[in-house]
């Protein structure tokens, strides 16, 4: 089947694709957009995280299909004009990023928790994360990279 | 003779980024961009895609394979079995025991009996199913002590099932003691759970060889097997590492390595493996489940007089590491503490469980669990307070472990005891101002407690482990490092095949190239077997041996610049000295800068550096010098406990670690985070459960990892007492917050329950005692 798409701002139009795959499937494979990543494709670690219609979902539990004239915005998506967003920067300057392979599920799923709560407090950030593992740094510089995050958007503004 | 010009230049500030500072990781703007290229990220025009079909008996005679239907799939371009294997169908780490592909015995549930190659992976994955496979099913051996001791059990392998049996003896094995306390315990099976899935790339080269991208810890071992499968030398198998989703040891042994280069060349394809989360669990090999039993002899006062231990590690399947991993729980097996007797019996044997091999703390975890309790046991037989027993047996520079080794610098057990214990303790109950917050109580918000039933417990631990490779192993890197003019700067370029798996190594080696050549660029090359081994990145010995290569190797290029530059000025070599890309002399005027004793010259050197030998351990006593350095850290753990229902919230985890030297003291903390966070998934949730061989839970829906709500707040501490030994007195950093993390979690458990609690991960029905 043909799916079009709108994924980082871009008309997306791919054919051929099998009503089995997955967006992240079509991200990764066919769209040439590695950055969400398949650590378990059972919608548990939350690493392939992306925004479709505004809304956070695990890529791997979305079928292809359902992303069809829809609007996508993945991990590529976030930064402006090759300017990071400040949830990147705040996650390269706290050391929250080591193997990184959570990474891109993590500044998604961050990005849309300060969209809703530009000030979260520590339980409501562990709250919001609860769904992204991470193997690496035991969350400690995760936490400080989020609140570093809401600080610097909280000056951009 | 010319004088050379002297300039009035203020010799500035040291180079930014070198050091025992903490510059930004050089990957890190393409991982939070998400265009860092990942094994499983990799694409070519016309690749395939590999899958495996595997055993699901765990014992078993293969009768017949039948691959017709599966050739016969459109889109599938090749089938393979153990009959398409060019050279030896046999790989290992230190025994080559497992076969590339099951030939006639299965001897565990995932092991890999055929491969596919297709041009998507659904079809290839149809296709494995459509492969027939005639078993005939058997009793698998799943009993390790079955395997230790029951000469009638079957033999896995020829040799019988006990892979490595290691005793320890010193003093009098018949000591005897006023106090005695005696503990069995055991420690599950667990699983390193990197997120990025194994995975790789392997292309035909136009020479009949094959070049291969893929997510490793150590290529040249990885080389050396695929060499051997493949029946090629090692010019033709050429490896690059790939972006490595973390390792924790799951990938220092062939997963789909064999495989991709297998159907690549059969195919004269590129072909892309990428195991799914459910066959990494069959993909790679766990932390050895334990079982032990201890038996400690102390004083009145509180002096350990005597240690006995019998500990069985269940190796699985093939031997992987595990004669490795029984050296390390046997050494290390009473811990950070003095003991006049000793007698460990340490077992490594075969089963038909998963295969087990290295994960982070490799057999030092499993011994600390029981050590440690045992530690607590005879502290609460004695009436006295935990630490203090711990005190009054630390271990320190220049006592002598069981193995006969005289510790020849820092171990400062007591003091990292007395550093944990020193730090503040979170308030007293886990409530906010306005009642109970569900968020901070266990059971979270499944709302199963606000308060009632919930007790406080403070459990403390330390652990011991070796850095580097032991038991007289030749354990090398090689770096190769390049200083040239590019663009008007002097830019270092650092070319090693030590694997980045995620902790740093690359902004580590950029740091030793800044500071040992002065300049501000360097510049890391991929990692690939174009250069000289770089040995594995496990042991926590990556930063000390690669990191020891690149400053031999920097040293080198320093002393022909110098060279240079004496010979241009007219100076002795020995009264220059390199600073911030300028030449200095002995009154430290600047009498050069290092662009223009560069000039168009391009210096390169390349060093194989070792650290100083390691010694084999008599095999009927297990003493010897068998480590390079011990490296400790300390916990203390606060728990939560619903004694009701027996959920655990881990309230905060403190940690104190002696780093010999803090190279990048926000890596080393990250370091500290991240292993005390694996040792807390072992404590209280983390298990691949096998039951008659079978894995019953391959997947993150039901093998748990601690997620943000799990991992408490952590103050760490970091003491840097220089090994004299170590380059820049570094210590190994990645393990010790593993190992001591575990006992003193279920320690805090224990103190808030008083539950007697042996085995890890402690479940629920533990604590409250019902089934």
């Amino acid at each position: 089947m043909r799916v079009r798409c709108t994924v980082n701002g871009e008309r997306q139009e791919i054919d051929d694709v099998w009503e089995g795959e997955s967006l992240l499937y079509a991200l990764r494979e066919r769209m040439g957009l590695p950055g969400s990543k398949n650590a378990c494709e059972q919608g548990e670690c939350g690493s392939c995280t992306v925004y479709l219609d505004g809304t956070p979902v695990c890529a791997c539990l979305v079928a292809a299909g359902q992303a069809h004239d829809r609007d996508v915005v993945t991990v590529e998506g976030l930064a402006d004009e090759g300017e990071l967003h400040p949830v990147q920067q705040a996650f390269l300057d706290a050391g929250a990023v080591q193997c990184g392979f959570c990474t891109p599920g993590l500044l998604v799923a961050t990005h849309d928790l300060l969209e809703r709560e530009p000030q979260p407090s520590d339980p409501e950030i562990r709250e919001a994360l609860a769904g992204n593992l991470c193997r690496c740094t035991g969350y400690e510089k995760i936490l400080d990279a989020v609140r570093q995050a809401a600080t610097a958007k909280a000056g951009q503004e | 003779m010319t004088t050379p010009t002297r300039t009035e230049q203020d010799l500035g500030t040291d180079i930014a980024g070198g050091v025992g500072e903490s510059p930004l990781r050089p990957d890190g703007t393409l991982k939070v961009k998400g265009e860092f290229a990942y094994s499983s990220d990799l694409w070519l025009t016309g690749m395939l895609w590999g899958a495996t079909l595997r055993s699901p008996h765990p014992s078993a005679r293969i009768r017949s394979i039948d691959i017709t239907e599966a050739v016969r799939t459109d889109g599938v371009y090749a089938v393979l079995t153990h009959d398409d294997i060019p050279g030896d169908n046999r790989f290992g780490l230190e025994h080559a025991d497992q076969p590339v592909l099951a030939g006639d015995v299965i001897r565990y549930q995932g092991e890999p009996v055929a491969i596919v190659a297709a041009d998507h992976p659904e079809t290839a994955r149809r296709a494995v199913a459509k492969i027939v496979v005639d078993y005939e099913v058997h009793e698998p051996l799943v009993d390790a002590e079955r395997a230790a001791f029951d000469v009638n059990a079957p033999a896995l392998h020829e040799g019988g099932n006990v892979l490595r049996y290691l005793p320890i003896r010193k003093g009098d094995p018949d000591a005897t003691a006023e106090v005695v306390v005696h503990g069995e315990y055991e420690v599950g099976m667990q699983d390193q759970a990197f997120l990025g899935p194994e995975s790789g790339l392997a292309v035909p080269a136009d020479d009949g060889g094959v070049d291969l991208y893929v997510a490793t810890q150590w290529l040249h071992v990885d080389q050396k097997q695929l060499c051997r499968v493949l029946g090629m030398p090692a010019g033709k198998v050429r490896l690059s590492l790939a972006g490595v989703g973390g390792a924790f040891g799951a990938r220092e042994d062939l997963s789909m390595q064999a495989h991709a280069c297998l159907l690549a060349l059969h195919t004269g394809r590129p072909v892309k493996m990428v195991y799914s989360r459910e066959e990494s669990f069959f993909g790679h090999v766990h932390r050895h489940p334990a079982t032990m039993r201890y038996e400690h002899g102390a004083t009145r006062d509180g002096r350990l007089v005597y240690v006995k231990a019998q500990i069985i590690l269940d190796g699985g399947a093939y031997a992987s590491s595990t004669p490795a991993v029984v050296a390390n729980a046997a050494t290390l097996g009473v811990g950070p503490y003095k003991v006049k007797n000793v007698v460990v019996d340490c077992y490594g044997v075969y089963t038909n469980n998963p295969p087990c091999g290295a994960m982070r703390g490799f057999g030092a975890v499993q011994a600390a669990f029981g050590y440690e309790s045992q530690m607590d046991k005879l502290a609460a037989e004695l009436g006295m307070d935990p630490v203090e027993v711990r005190n009054r047996n630390a271990l320190h520079e220049g006592a002598t472990m069981p193995t006969g080794q005289v510790v020849d610098s820092a171990a400062p057990v007591a003091e990292l005891l007395r550093r944990v214990k020193a730090m503040p303790l979170p308030p007293e109950t886990s409530t906010s101002d306005d009642g109970y917050d569900l968020r901070l109580l266990p059971g979270g918000v499944s709302n199963t407690t606000h308060g009632e039933g919930v007790r406080r417990g403070v459990g403390y631990a330390i652990g011991i482990k070796n850095v580097c490779f032991s038991e007289g192993f030749d354990d090398y890197s090689t770096a190769r490092v390049t200083l040239k003019v590019t663009g008007g700067d002097a830019v270092a370029t650092v070319h090693t095949a030590a694997a980045e798996v995620g902790q740093g190594l690359v902004t580590v080696q950029q740091q030793i190239a800044r500071t040992e050549l002065g300049v501000e660029q360097v510049v890391i090359q991929p990692a690939d077997t174009g250069v000289g081994s770089g040995g594995s990145t496990s042991a926590s010995r990556q930063t000390y041996v690669t990191g020891g290569a690149v400053k031999a190797a920097c040293e080198q290029v320093r002393a022909r610049v110098l060279r240079q530059a004496a010979k241009t000025l007219d100076l002795p070599a020995s009264q220059l000295r390199l600073h911030a890309g300028k030449l200095v002399s002995a009154d430290e005027a600047v009498v050069a800068a290092v662009v223009d004793v560069l000039g168009d010259e391009t210096i390169t050197e390349t060093v194989t550096w070792r650290h100083r030998p390691t010694y084999e351990l008599d095999e009927k006593t297990g003493q010897g010098n068998a480590h390079v350095q011990y490296a400790f850290a300390a916990h203390r753990a606060v728990v939560d406990v619903d004694v009701e229902l027996g959920l655990v919230r881990v309230v905060q985890l403190d940690c104190a670690q002696d780093v010999g030297k803090a190279m990048n003291p926000d890596a080393v903390v990250g370091q500290i985070h991240g292993g005390s966070a694996q040792g807390l998934g072992l404590a209280v949730m983390e298990e691949i459960q096998v039951s008659g061989g079978v894995v019953r839970n391959p997947s993150f829906t039901d093998y748990l990892i601690p997620t943000i709500l799990d991992m408490p707040p952590m103050r760490v501490d970091v003491l840097e007492l220089a090994d004299p030994h170590a380059p820049y007195g570094l210590r190994g950093v990645g393990e010790p917050p593993t190992i001591s993390s575990t006992p003193a979690i279920v320690a805090a458990i224990r103190h808030a329950t008083g539950a007697d609690l042996t085995r890890v991960p402690v479940q629920p029905h533990h604590i409250t005692g019902t089934h």
